[in-house]
């Protein structure tokens, strides 16, 4: 029973391996109640992922700014803060990008890491005026990031109207090819992916979150304040501030997966009726990583590969794609609801340790 | 157009926007009275339009007219309750983090919805036009005044409901055991166990009430405004509701007034370029308004500890 337990904490692979198979399941379940084959669903879906290096490279395309709204969430999280602005620090970071990459025009060796830079501090104070507001006047992050997630989208949408729309579009000028960080000899390799560095500095950020939280005495601190805010305050820590730098580095990582999106993949920004969806997708991510490094890493190379092979669905076997996010959904579902899960497992795990105790 | 005519149409699409929001955030109010947060009141709201759509237009199909919007208006409420079972299920029998939960809702309704609109109808992304959806009531009499008979007394049936809902619940929470008793369950749940108060039970009427809610705002923006189900019918409807629900302070009567103040703000977006000093203002800043408010008002005039205290806290009669 000891080892069981051990096996069934919370941060153990189980669950989520389980949830996974789950959430299939349920998507398999709601395929068939549509009249669909979900086997020859779900073998579409990985044949588009890896049936040509345009598709794979695609893929990678699609993961990446999920491993950053992945991370920040993450981030946040084990800071004790609930940061569902991810959204909006993506859309600011976008904006920041594109701002500098339209206006600005310098060497690309200063350009494109300005450009980034700007975009990366966007999220950040995007992030940190929910939690200025939490530190300072007891506002709930999870309500205030809403409302900065709407002004975000509407702010930005003004900002391009304004100053950067290319004449009779609704989309901003395109970024000077000097802000831009695609990888040419990738993008040939792979007949045209849209490839960029941004993949790369989502791996060192990945290395970056671990270090800053688990190697540094910032990092202790912040831990420290998501565990028990009163016994880090009584040990002397600066609550309020911690917070604040807190939402302030989660929304770096959020801001910096929207700078890639333009400097790597568009090239421009357009006007948007609703946010992209990265930042909730991040949620997803995050739960499903346990909020470890490793994990986001893993979630989003899920959730980014089912959601771009779910074109593949359609095409193949008629599937409307939107059965993913059901299967999505399901999945955090699983594995929010643990208890769910081993209730579900008991009867199967009873049999085994019972057979366990024979065997004896 | 004189201006008091401009006026009482100000009012009637206010009510109109806040018709919705209302019956959300008082959903909202039932959920979170009893301990339970609820952010998936988008996903609800998405499930009542959707149901509401599809309800609608079978019931059109097989001969029932104008009774129609009638059955999909409470096709809503048991869709939204049947999605809020799966909220309730995980956050109070296994204790799931209720935050969470939220957003899952949100992400399966809506994928949930658009599946099985796609499914239905062809591939096509949006449900059918509705060909019978609610009509304005004009209130004998009383829609003759003048102004005020255009602007209030000749509304959609559903914005009498919800009223009629909101003066109930007030009644409900704040006049009768079983409000007693919802309220005690969120405050402090312990002592409610104690004196023989089940906080699973009254957890679930919470949760469950704010699905049925909830389904029937969404089912209000099918049935009054946009006559069709598609992706982006709800967009965000639902956390402005929640934002009402806070501004409210969780009180019934408060949260008709927050809720009246997010319809003023999204009806004067769409009376904007009638007015002459608005040409000078960005349509955006417009869009922004009812969030920068609720931004202010929250930092400024809410400020702590209004939330029952065991919000967000699952019950766990072992830890007591």
């Amino acid at each position: 029973m000891e080892t069981l337990k051990k096996i069934f904490n919370k941060s153990s692979i189980l669950i989520p391996i389980v949830s996974i198979i789950l959430g299939f399941v349920v998507g398999a379940i709601a395929m068939l109640a549509g009249g669909y084959d979900p086997i020859l669903a779900y073998t579409s879906l990985i044949n588009k992922l890896f049936s040509t290096p345009y598709n794979m490279g695609e893929a990678v395309r699609a993961i990446t700014p999920l491993i950053f709204t992945g991370l920040a969430v993450s981030f946040a999280f084990r800071t004790g803060l609930f940061n569902i602005g991810v959204e909006g620090q993506f859309v600011m970071g976008m904006t920041g990008a594109t701002i500098v990459g339209v206006l600005l025009d310098l060497p690309w060796y200063i350009h494109a890491p300005l450009a980034v830079i700007t975009g990366a501090v966007f999220g950040g104070l995007w992030a940190g005026i929910a939690g200025y507001l939490k530190a300072k006047r007891g506002v709930n992050e999870v309500i205030s990031s809403i409302m900065l997630n709407w002004i975000a989208l509407f702010l930005s949408n003004f900002i391009i109207a304004k100053f950067l729309v290319e004449k009779g579009q609704q989309k901003s000028m395109p970024v000077h090819e000097s802000a831009m960080v695609k990888i040419d000899w990738l993008i040939k390799l792979t007949d045209n992916a849209r490839m960029h560095w941004g993949t790369v500095v989502a791996l060192i950020c990945i290395v970056v979150f671990y270090f800053v939280l688990w190697r540094t005495k910032q990092g202790y601190e912040l831990r420290a304040v998501g565990h028990n805010p009163d016994a880090a305050l009584y040990a002397g820590m600066n609550v309020n501030v911690t917070m604040v730098k807190s939402m302030f580095i989660s929304g770096v990582f959020a801001g910096l997966g929207g700078v890639f999106e333009i400097l790597g993949v568009f090239g421009n920004q357009t006007v948007m009726a609703a946010s992209p969806g990265y930042g909730f997708d991040g949620i997803a991510v995050a739960l499903l990583g346990g909020n470890t490094p490793i994990g986001v890493f893993l979630g989003a190379i899920l959730f980014g590969g089912l959601s771009y092979g779910s074109a593949g669905m359609s095409f193949g076997a008629g599937v409307p794609p939107e059965v993913v996010r059901i299967v999505i959904g399901a999945v955090i579902f699983f594995v929010a609801s643990h208890g769910l899960v081993k209730w579900f497992l008991k009867p199967f795990l009873n049999k085994r340790a019972s057979k366990r105790k024979e065997a004896v | 157009m004189n201006v008091l005519d401009i006026i009482g149409q100000l009012i009637n699409t206010t009510l109109v926007f806040s018709t919705a929001l209302i019956f959300t955030a008082l959903g909202g109010m039932y959920s979170e009275r009893s301990g339970v947060v609820n952010i998936g009141l988008e996903g609800l709201m998405v499930s009542g339009a959707f149901a509401a759509a599809v309800a609608t237009e079978y019931a059109i199909q097989a001969g029932l007219g104008s009774a129609s919007p009638w059955i999909g208006f409470i096709a809503a409420a048991i869709y939204g309750t049947l999605f809020a079972l799966l909220h309730a299920i995980s956050t109070i029998t296994f204790r799931a983090d209720q935050t969470v939960v939220g957003v899952v809702i949100n992400i399966l309704s809506l994928g949930l919805a658009l599946y099985l609109t796609k499914s239905l109808y062809d591939g096509s992304g949006q449900t059918p036009l509705l060909a019978n959806v609610f009509h304005k009531v004009k209130i004998p009499f009383l829609s003759d005044i003048p102004l005020l008979g255009k602007a209030i007394f000749t509304a959609y049936p559903t914005t009498y409901i919800v009223l009629a809902i909101a003066v109930v619940s007030y009644f409900v929470l704040f006049h009768t055991p079983f409000g007693l008793r919802l309220r005690a369950v969120g405050e402090h749940p312990s002592s409610a166990d104690t004196v023989g108060i089940s906080v699973t039970k009254y957890r679930y009427i919470g949760v469950l009430l704010s699905g049925a809610l909830a389904g029937l705002g969404g089912a209000t923006i099918t049935l009054t405004t946009t006559s069709s189900f598609a992706h982006n019918t709800i967009s965000g409807q639902g956390f402005i509701a929640l934002a009402a629900l806070i501004f409210g302070k969780w009180n019934p009567l408060g949260v008709v007034g927050a809720a009246m103040f997010f319809g003023l703000a999204q009806a004067l977006r769409s009376f904007a370029q009638r007015f002459e000093f608005s040409q000078h203002i960005p349509v955006e800043f417009f869009y922004m308004l009812p969030y920068v408010l609720t931004l202010i008002v929250l930092a400024g005039a809410v400020g702590r500890s209004n939330a029952p205290s065991a919000l967000g806290q699952p019950y766990d009669p072992a830890k007591r």
